[in-house]
């Protein structure tokens, strides 16, 4: 896995007031969308490079899918600009339309025929499908290719949802919380498959509730709250994870004790001493990407 | 990232026949694979004439069985429920489960959406209306028409579908969801089958109703299909004594202009307040 596109000093989102990006894969600018009198984006800024994995992490309701649906064409909006591909979403065409691939947060919707008969379906409006029965295979869903989509588990579903998002092989795809209900097996090849769409050249913005999934998959994370972007970093970057202090934690007299240093091999080597070798129950660990996401959501809340 | 993705030149896109074949096929698998739609618009009809056509075996006078009489009124509510019913409950289910909402967001051209639509429609219109003839000529008797009468029988069935279908697209952004639709529809249809001469001779139906009737399209259908199966002789019962062909051509592409202006204003490829 290589993360060599996003180097830490570029990482951040782009100043307010920059210009639009021109090469980039998505660029917005003073995005901002009201329903009524509520504002669920406000003034957000992002830089989506081409061939990153950017993951967009946010509580329900911080503007996520208003975004995305907003980049995707599917809702208009109230202020700011917007580039995709070079194109205004607002009023993009067939050809646009063609560089894309859209796997919502709803899914597909009910229907009567079969994955692969779907598949072929949706391969029919793009003007260089993949091949759809390679597509199966590539999502896992090659036994079910006969199978009607409402014989489908959860997890089933939400693949072909997959699978009709990347049969047109987009050079953008959108994925809007894709993995929720799979189990942890079904995740991890999801995973995998992402990874070979990256290896492909395919940018792919994702939102997810997982943090583990966005730490394993996204080249950079953007954490989004009350309609703006937060922060934008490298996964491991986040929160200032990177020079965030390390918590040591070992037993001592039967009682479990911690420490936060900024030079935790030093204290190990020390407690290593005291206790003449092992140090009973010894842990070194780094504020996990939850732990600095929590911290970060909670401090826009507050 | 490989750069070869983004260089290549890109391939024309599908040609439009292409696409609406491909939707045509979509739509004709999706009606045909589910039993609701099939047992309640294919069945149900053929049922009707069944029914009916064993109970009310009476002459309407010139030796014209009910049964002939029948016969029209149920292949237009046939077509009826292949065209207006059909539409708004399939439409309004697809508007709810994400259906439409993801082929907007494919390069597909919105109107292969349509396309597919009144292939649906059509075959399942020329399907009915071809049991019906058959299940009424092989155990009922019934005379098929003869010579322009097809003529007649052709346009009134292609403009009262045309016109059903419109007003079925337009009434699937009313409903909130498939089911919602057809609470709304079936109950309505039903009632206009009482009205509009379907069961009954529409010259026994009260005065008010028969006028209520006149503004929907259904009784012009069950009108211009009664003059292709009922000898001219009865043209005479009707309230106008005659069959009015010209007016039921002009009642229906009235209603025709009128969905499809509804249909421009009302569709939505997302349910409301989702923009």
């Amino acid at each position: 896995m290589t993360s060599t596109s996003a180097a830490p000093t570029s990482a951040a989102a782009p100043q307010a007031g920059a210009p639009l990006d021109p090469d980039a894969a998505i660029s917005v600018r003073g995005l901002v969308k009201r329903y009524g009198a509520a504002t669920a984006v406000d003034g957000l800024d992002l830089d989506i490079r081409r061939g990153e994995i950017f993951a967009l992490l946010g509580p329900n309701g911080a503007g996520k899918t208003t975004t995305v649906e907003i980049c995707e064409g599917f809702r208009d909006r109230d202020g700011g600009e917007v580039r995709v591909l070079g194109t205004d979403p607002a009023s993009g065409g067939r050809r646009w339309k063609a560089q894309l691939g859209i796997v919502l947060q709803s899914g597909a919707g009910d229907s009567q025929l079969t994955c692969r008969e779907l598949l072929r379906a949706q391969a029919s409006y793009f003007p260089d499908p993949r091949d759809p029965d390679e597509v199966l295979e590539l999502v896992g869903l090659t036994e079910k290719a006969g199978s009607r989509g409402r014989s489908l588990s959860g997890g089933q579903r939400r693949r072909l949802d997959v699978a009709l998002g990347i049969v047109g092989r987009p050079t953008l795809l959108f994925l809007d919380e894709p993995t929720t209900g799979f189990d942890p097996e079904a995740r991890r090849q999801f995973w995998s498959l992402i990874r070979s769409l990256r290896d492909l050249g395919t940018t792919m913005l994702l939102t997810t509730h997982y943090l583990d999934e966005a730490e394993a998959l996204a080249d950079r994370v953007g954490v989004i709250a009350r309609g703006r972007l937060a922060e934008v970093a490298v996964p491991s970057e986040l929160g200032g994870r990177g020079r965030a202090p390390a918590v040591v934690t070992w037993t001592e007299d039967g009682v479990r004790r911690s420490e936060a240093t900024g030079a935790p091999t030093a204290l190990v080597r020390d407690l290593a001493a005291r206790f003449g070798g092992e140090v009973p129950d010894l842990a070194v660990a780094r504020p996990t990407l939850e732990d600095v996401y929590l911290q970060m959501i909670g401090e826009e809340r507050a | 990232m490989s750069a070869a993705t983004t260089d290549r030149t890109t391939p024309a896109l599908p040609s439009l026949g292409a696409v609406y074949r491909s939707r045509a096929g979509v739509e004709l698998k999706e009606f045909f694979r589910q039993r609701e739609s099939v047992v309640f618009t294919l069945v149900f009809p053929v049922l009707l004439l069944v029914v009916f056509g064993a109970v009310l075996d009476y002459d309407l006078g010139s030796g014209v069985s009910f049964t002939q009489y029948f016969v029209a009124g149920v292949i237009a509510a046939g077509i009826l429920g292949a065209s207006l019913q059909n539409m708004a409950i399939s439409i309004a289910t697809e508007r709810a489960d994400g259906t439409l909402k993801s082929l907007y967001g494919t390069p597909m051209p919105r109107s292969a959406y349509f396309v597919g639509k009144v292939v649906q429609v059509l075959a399942v219109t020329v399907l009915i209306i071809a049991i019906l003839l058959l299940v009424g000529v092989v155990f009922y008797d019934v005379d098929l028409p003869t010579g322009a009468d097809w003529l007649t029988f052709a346009w009134v069935t292609a403009l009262g579908a045309a016109a059903c279908t419109l007003l079925g697209i337009a009434v699937s952004s009313l409903a909130r969801n498939g089911r919602s639709a057809s609470a709304t529809v079936t109950p309505i249809a039903l009632v206009l089958q009482f009205i509009s001469g379907v069961f009954f001779q529409f010259s026994q139906v009260p005065t008010w109703m028969q006028t209520v009737a006149s503004f929907f399209p259904l009784k012009w259908m069950a009108q211009g299909l009664r003059s292709v199966f009922l000898p001219d002789a009865l043209a005479a019962s009707e309230p106008a004594g005659t069959w009015e062909l010209g007016r039921v051509a002009l009642v229906l592409g009235a209603w025709c202009l009128a969905g499809l202006v509804l249909c421009v204003l009302t569709f939505r490829w997302q349910e409301r307040g989702t923009r």
